[in-house]
């Protein structure tokens, strides 16, 4: 059977990849790509870790199929950061340590950059509640929030003590 | 296993005639939040992925008339960020939100949820009280039936291999209406529901329930319309003989299974409870109270 060509933006920058229809949009990105940053826990859109932007949703990489990816616009944990200088989120869950083993910290990032992109001011609990499907096996999550506020706070110019 | 094709067509005859010409099993993929699990696991072996996404009308929300209309493969963020869905039909767009996580959200659809045919689905008894219909399209044209008649068992529907769902058309909402939908789980967020209810109301100015539909989920092969649960509520307020009534034609239209969830005593009592709680929420918001989410 033939593969599919797809084109995409994938962290601004037009990409074209051929692949198989039972590939998924993780597969594609970390064995087409090269972009591994985003992680497999699952496979079944339970754990997070493949979290990527797809056309402005948070979405689960492993729950999208490679091919209906052409003509769509991603974001992974690679274009996160620009160029040299981290996103506030990624610099917070340095300064809090909110990693530990590091495997779900990507899905993380992306998905409390989403949250920050629709919602500059959230709760603690609306915080917690989009971040539900992001599942941390190490920190008991405490300083991911903690992270995600106090990065919350930087981006509206707020200083925290 | 390299034999798996796709098609993501631009119109609906496109659509059929790739459905209908598909010499093997062929899935509609609307956000893939299920049909990719079960493809992952092997549990469906498809040949062919007919992707429905880029069809006009699949993806958005508009008004006719008093009458909300949903593209069958809307993600359920787009539905919850809909102010004035939200407002006309808060329980269903809370049964939505309810499924699965944020990346969950970004992708689900109404279509998918319906179709899936889970007995737990948590939209479905939602759709089912709102007297929701859903326009199915096929080699034959177009037919619009109501969503009750769509699952006919777990993981099976009504529709042909050449059908698929085009929208959901939501009815008008008289003066004082409203719906509520409550889910039972163990914990407060990603779970699957023990029972569900979905209850949508019509009351007059003294608070007198004129129309009413009451459906359960996770309680029978199939979300269940219970018709003796709305006659306890119609030509009543909502006191305390009335939710007696409801809470017993509840339990007695419950035909559960035992599970790893709960046993059919466990799910049963809940129906009761449930629906008691559900129409509280929909009476309230029916005469302008404010009723809270779920969680």
């Amino acid at each position: 059977m033939a593969k599919t060509y797809v084109s995409a933006t994938i962290n601004g920058e037009q990409t074209e990849f051929l692949c198989e229809t039972q590939q998924t949009l993780l597969d594609v990105l970390r064995d087409v790509v090269g972009l591994t940053g985003s992680k497999e826990g699952c496979a079944s859109g339970d754990c997070g870790a493949c979290s990527v932007i797809l056309n402005d949703r948070l979405v689960c990489s492993c729950l999208v199929l490679g091919v209906e990816a052409n003509d769509a616009k991603i974001t992974t944990i690679e274009g996160i950061a620009q160029g040299d200088k981290l996103h506030p989120v990624q610099q917070k869950f340095l300064e809090h340590a909110a990693l530990q083993c590091g495997f779900c910290t990507p899905g993380l990032i992306v998905a409390s950059k989403a949250l920050l992109d629709e919602n500059p001011n959230p709760t603690e609990t609306e915080a917690r509640y989009w971040l539900a499907g992001n599942l941390c096996r190490c920190t008991g999550y405490d300083k991911i929030i903690r992270a995600v506020m106090d990065a919350a706070a930087e981006m509206r110019g707020e200083t925290v003590g | 296993m390299s034999s798996l094709s796709y098609a993501a067509p631009t119109s609906v005859d496109e659509a059929v005639k790739l459905l209908a010409g598909a010499s093997g099993l062929a899935k509609v993929l609307s956000g893939g939040t299920d049909l990719l699990v079960q493809l992952r696991s092997g549990r469906v072996k498809p040949d062919l992925i007919v992707d429905t996404k880029k069809i006009p009308g699949l993806i958005g929300i508009r008004e006719d008339n008093g009458s909300y209309i949903i593209g069958a493969a809307t993600p359920g963020a787009e539905v919850e960020a809909h102010a004035g869905l939200k407002a006309a039909w808060p329980g269903l767009v809370e049964a939505l939100d309810l499924i699965g996580s944020t990346q969950v959200q970004g992708r689900c659809s109404l279509a998918g949820n319906l179709c899936n045919a889970s007995p737990a689905a948590d939209s479905v008894p939602a759709l089912y009280a709102a007297a929701a219909t859903v326009v199915v399209v096929g080699p034959n044209g177009r037919r619009e039936v109501p969503v009750e008649q769509i699952p006919v068992g777990p993981g099976r529907t009504s529709l042909a291999k050449d059908e698929f769902i085009l929208e959901f058309r939501l009815p008008p909402r008289p003066a004082r209406s409203s719906d509520a939908y409550l889910r039972f789980i163990p914990r407060t967020e990603m779970d699957i529901a023990v029972v569900g209810c979905g209850v949508s109301v019509t009351l007059d100015g003294n608070g007198v329930c004129t129309a009413a539909r009451v459906a359960l989920g996770a309680v029978a092969p199939t979300v269940i319309l219970v018709q003796a649960a709305a006659d306890a509520l119609i030509g009543h307020t909502l006191d305390a003989d009335t939710l007696a009534k409801l809470d017993a034609a509840a339990q007695d239209a419950a035909k559960p299974i035992s599970d790893k969830r709960g046993t059919i005593e466990y799910r049963t009592k809940v129906a009761g409870v449930l629906a008691r709680r559900t129409a509280g929420i929909a009476f309230d918001r029916a005469q302008g109270l404010k009723n809270g989410k779920a969680h």
